[in-house]
């Protein structure tokens, strides 16, 4: 059977910044298996600017992000195969893809990083009422159609979901011709960035309806009119307060869910954030099995996603070359008040090899609070947010040095009195 | 002039063209829709019902019985992918033991076996059952099947053996002509010496063109939940309450393919066109399922739909000649048990109603096989790789959900029944069921589909005619410049 | 009578509600930045521009580009038709000039990848 040190499922931003990661550790046996048919992910289609202000200290658009990337393991000769899906993955890290030139091949592998990304939330999982006509698509799939094959995928568009990439699609869409009459958010507000409100909404007249969904859909084979209604607090339809909107194309852009279908079967135990349970160093509870990534936890900014990245191949690489697992220990971390959720979701406090970095997000949109990493009574770290939104994720980190005891740990929200 | 037109290309005419094509006769299948199985035939609980329900001496109950008895030979030649996983009636309620014994001896009328079993029995078969069940009614010969492929494999079987079928064509009107009947359709003038009227919903409407009738077609609306792939042992057994006056109930069952199934309820509706799904309905579906499986995890939806029953105002199938037009056969009312009579009722049209007819000499050559399906599962790795060698595209996987590869879309795109959209593709491999709903898959399929049609990627249908995926090309107007 | 138009400050994620007068005096402001942009905002509001042009290659249909500097809001449209007029060859290099000095504006519009063939 073929053997390999560093095994990296998916070659986005996660598995390309692991790759570096692990390389630069001293590890020379690694391998990215890609799905699609060129590395980068989804940063490919992403062409607006906005990435790399954080890890290259520039704004960079989306390709260039990955080619800076791709670069890297193309001049550390990392190997990767594109066009290769893994089909399965067992308990004992053997892995199974497979190819048009190698067919069905078996590897197992040192250690294994999961950096899947995600699949967008659709249609069908959000039950949307009315008929199933074409028409109704993923903002994510209309961007791919409109940037990587140059299609565009209708004329008169309505928005579900004020997520960034729904309002990014908003301004692309109308640059390149097409007539978007209006977005739709279920929250009483948006959970995308300001900025971008500004620069796709506001700059192009486009309104932004919130606390409203998407009623009905109308149009047996073809998409032909939609229905909004405003909700309650509970988030039920409002009678009296529809309006229809006769359009072509209704993009969905109602959450991202992680790619983790390899591992279901394995029972990698899951988290709120559909990500396996990891550890500070990335570590699932299989060992060897790393995750990072949107597949781990939804992100925003791809910067954060690099940086996991480089984390998890960096353990990788440590798990390679070290064979004493006798001092592992852990402690939960648990999500307190106002925290919706935290990743790590555990502490091994006998394998502490860098600075720990907590990331996590609060349940609704907060002023000036503090959020403190608690062991029992004791507060190890506190920071002071003016703002803190859930669509936002907040990073701080506990130096290596830190003592533990053996209570649990918790990130909460204090607010300010 | 045509022996045999079928008009309706659902599960009822793809089993009566097959039945036809063992005889030499020149027989049709026309349909209205883009695709075979396109309409009740692909939106329905997608069950082989044991057969202890319908009316003691109906069609529905003598047609039910012979069907499921049939299956499990239409699968192997077929290559349908079918499960006789068993079903359980269940009830919360002590008022209700009589009911299920009532079902029993119905059953027993029938033909069917079935026997009544206790909680702890019960308990021990479906652990995920609510704690109040108290009663269930088990019948063993109940399955499930995958509803798109019987449909398709039919139809290629059908084609395979010398049927003829047009599709996307709109029945506008019949006229009786001195040799039979000449059927008009959107498309042109069809004549044939015998007409099958399998049309489903439209049955009623397609016999009006003929003669007056006495039966109508009343739809009945039923919307379902799918459920994500999660754990295939979760339930083992389809689960139905006890029947009321408006049908079998709100089903809970395994899929063919371990997805999860719940649904229909059931609303009349006058327009025949009617598929939306509504909220107040799914919330009723949801809390009905709940009650017999309370741990269903509504979280794993991925998908809503609806589909109509073709429900007759007899109550009873309707497999006859319109009066005074023996050449003229209607098979009507085709609502449950429609999908375990369908072999059944291909039999009985062709056997009894069109023998005494047409002369039905056998071809000599008739393979009721077709070239099975190249399954991933069911083949070892050795058997892949020997495929991948020869035929690399096998190699190519491009659905992530189902694991589809782009040779599996090459392969039904060979066939005589062929895809000729996305959801035809869709029907017929399982590229783009999966939780992301073809979000990954959908551009590889569409440009698969692109490249084997010589068109270009915005000519690319989702489904009927006209419903182009793609709209605006980007650069229809562009010229060379570069700098 | 002085009137104030109300903007959300886009330079960094925190967002802040500014108040720009006629006489252009800033308030609201978090950082110096806020001050600089709600200026520019109601002078000269400028944006990047992002798109794509056609592309002959073996892999790739489209190539993706970016102004190498912020356009005025006001000529985003004339700038997607010049944009949406081209058609170029691989080999691309990233970053390289696909439209020079774009409607004379002193930006050129640059390649945002590498297409080899």
């Amino acid at each position: 059977m073929k053997t390999v040190d560093v095994l990296i499922i998916g070659g986005g931003s996660a598995g390309l910044a692991a790759a570096v990661s692990a390389y630069e550790e001293g590890v020379r046996d690694i391998l990215i298996l890609e799905k699609d048919r060129f590395l980068g992910g989804i940063l490919n289609q992403c062409i607006h600017p906005g990435f790399g202000l954080q890890e290259f200290k520039e704004q960079l658009t989306g390709p260039e992000y990955a080619e800076r990337f791709i670069d890297m393991v193309n001049e550390r000769n990392i190997a990767y195969r594109l066009d290769t899906m893994v089909m399965s993955m067992d308990d004992k890290n053997v892995v199974t893809y497979c190819n048009k030139s190698e067919g069905l091949v078996q590897i197992k592998a040192k250690t294994i990083i999961l950096a899947t990304g995600c699949y967008e939330r659709n249609a069908g999982s959000i039950a949307l009422p009315g008929d199933r006509p074409s028409g109704v698509i993923t903002a994510g799939l209309a961007q791919r159609y409109l940037n990587i094959d140059g299609y565009l995928v209708g004329k008169r568009i309505f928005i579900l979901g004020s997520g960034d990439i729904g309002l990014i699609m908003a301004r692309r869409m109308t640059l390149e011709g097409a007539k978007v009459l209006g977005v739709a958010e279920i929250m009483p507000y948006s959970n995308g960035l300001n900025r971008n409100i500004v620069q796709c909404l506001v700059d192009y007249d486009i309104p932004l309806y919130l606390s409203h969904t998407v009623t009905r859909v109308y149009g047996r084979h073809q998409l032909e009119k939609i229905e909004i209604s405003q909700v309650d607090d509970k988030f039920v339809p409002i009678p009296g307060t529809e309006k229809e909107f006769e359009v072509d194309t209704l993009l969905l852009s109602v959450g991202l869910i992680p790619s983790n279908e390899l591992f279901d079967h394995l029972g990698l135990k899951q988290d709120k954030t559909k990500g396996a349970l990891v550890d500070q160093n990335l570590q699932t509870d299989i060992p060897g099995v790393f995750s990072c990534g949107n597949v781990l936890h939804v992100h925003d900014l791809v910067d954060f996603v690099s940086q996991e990245g480089k984390m998890a191949g960096k353990m990788a690489a440590k798990y390679v070359f070290d064979t004493d697992r006798k001092s592992d220990r852990y402690l939960t971390v648990i999500p307190g008040n106002g925290i919706g959720y935290v990743v790590p979701q555990k502490l091994n406090v006998g394998r502490i090899e860098e600075d720990i970095a907590f990331k996590f997000r609060v349940k609704r949109p907060l002023k000036n609070v503090f959020v403190s990493i608690k062991q029992g009574d004791k507060t190890l770290k506190r920071s002071f947010h003016q703002v803190a939104i859930p669509s936002e994720m907040i990073n701080m980190s506990l130096p290596k040095t830190t003592s533990f005891d053996e209570a649990l740990l918790h990130v909460e929200v204090e607010e300010k009195r | 002039m045509h022996d045999v037109i079928i008009l309706g290309a659902g599960v009822t005419g793809a089993f009566i063209a097959r039945s036809l094509a063992r005889f030499r006769l020149d027989v049709i299948v026309i349909d209205q829709e883009n695709d075979v199985g396109n309409f009740t035939s692909m939106a329905n609980s997608a069950l082989i019902h044991s057969g202890y329900d319908p009316k003691p001496g109906s069609l529905k109950a003598r047609l039910n019985v012979r069907g499921n008895a049939m299956y499990d030979q239409v699968c192997e030649e077929l290559d349908v992918i079918f499960r006789r996983i068993g079903s359980l009636t269940v009830t919360t309620r002590e008022e209700d033991l009589p009911v299920l014994k009532e079902l029993q001896e119905r059953g027993v009328r029938n033909g069917v076996s079935t026997s009544i079993l206790n909680q702890e029995e019960i308990r021990m078969m479906e652990p995920e059952l609510s704690l109040d069940v108290k009663y269930a009614l088990y019948a063993p010969s109940a399955g499930i099947i995958d509803p798109f492929e019987l449909v398709v494999h039919a139809m290629e079987n059908a084609i395979d053996n010398g049927v003829k079928l047009c599709l996307n064509e709109k029945i506008t009107g019949i006229e009786k002509t001195a040799e039979g009947y000449c059927v008009i359709t959107s498309k042109g003038c069809h004549e044939g010496r015998l007409i099958v009227n399998a049309t489903g919903v439209n049955t009623d409407i397609v016999a009006e063109m003929v003669a007056h009738n006495d039966f109508s077609i009343n739809p009945r609306k039923g919307s379902y939940f799918v459920f994500d792939h999660f754990d295939n042992n979760f339930l083992k057994h389809i689960v139905f309450p006890v029947p009321d006056e408006r049908g079998k109930g709100i089903v809970v069952t395994s899929s063919y393919s371990y997805n999860y199934l719940v649904g229909p309820n059931s609303n009349y509706t006058d327009d025949r066109d009617d598929l939306a799904t509504d909220r107040e309905a799914m919330e009723y579906i949801k809390q009905h399922a709940l009650k017999l499986v309370p741990r269903m995890p509504f979280d794993k939806v991925i998908r809503t739909f609806s589909g109509l029953r073709a429900t007759s105002s007899t109550g009873d199938f309707i497999i006859e000649p319109v009066a005074d037009h023996p050449y003229f056969i209607n098979v009507a009312g085709i609502e449950s048990p429609g999908l375990a009579a369908a072999p059944a009722i291909a039999e009985y049209v062709v056997d009894t109603l069109i023998k005494e007819k047409l002369l039905l000499i056998p071809t000599g050559k008739f393979n009721p096989r077709i070239r099975p399906l190249y399954r991933f599962n069911r083949m070892s790795q050795a058997e892949i790789n020997a495929l991948i060698k020869v035929k690399p595209e096998f190699g190519h996987l491009i659905c992530r959900c189902e694991m589809v590869s782009e040779g599996h879309i090459h392969d039904a795109l060979s066939r005589s029944c062929p895809p000729h959209s996305i959801k035809g593709v869709k029907k017929r491999t399982r590229a783009g069921f999966g939780r992301c709903q073809g979000g990954f898959c959908q551009p590889l399929v569409l440009k698969i589909l692109s490249n084997h049609y010589h068109v270009a990627p915005n000519q690319i249908l989702y489904d009927a005619e006209s419903t182009f995926v793609l709209k605006d090309a980007l650069d229809k107007d562009g010229h060379d410049e570069n700098r | 009578m002085n009137a104030t138009k109300e903007l959300i400050c886009i330079v960094c994620p925190r967002g802040c509600r500014l108040q720009v007068d006629d006489d252009l005096n800033v308030s609201g402001q978090g950082c110096p930045r806020g001050v600089v942009y709600g200026k520019a905002e109601l002078l000269n509001p400028t944006r990047l521009l992002s798109s794509t042009v056609a592309i002959q290659s073996a892999h790739f249909a489209r190539l993706p580009v970016v102004t190498n500097k912020e356009i005025p809001k006001g000529r985003i449209f004339e700038v997607m038709a010049a944009i949406k007029k081209v058609r170029v060859h691989a080999p691309v290099r990233l970053h390289q000039t696909i439209i020079s000095d774009v409607l004379g504006l002193g930006i050129d519009v640059i390649a945002t990848r590498t297409i080899p063939e």
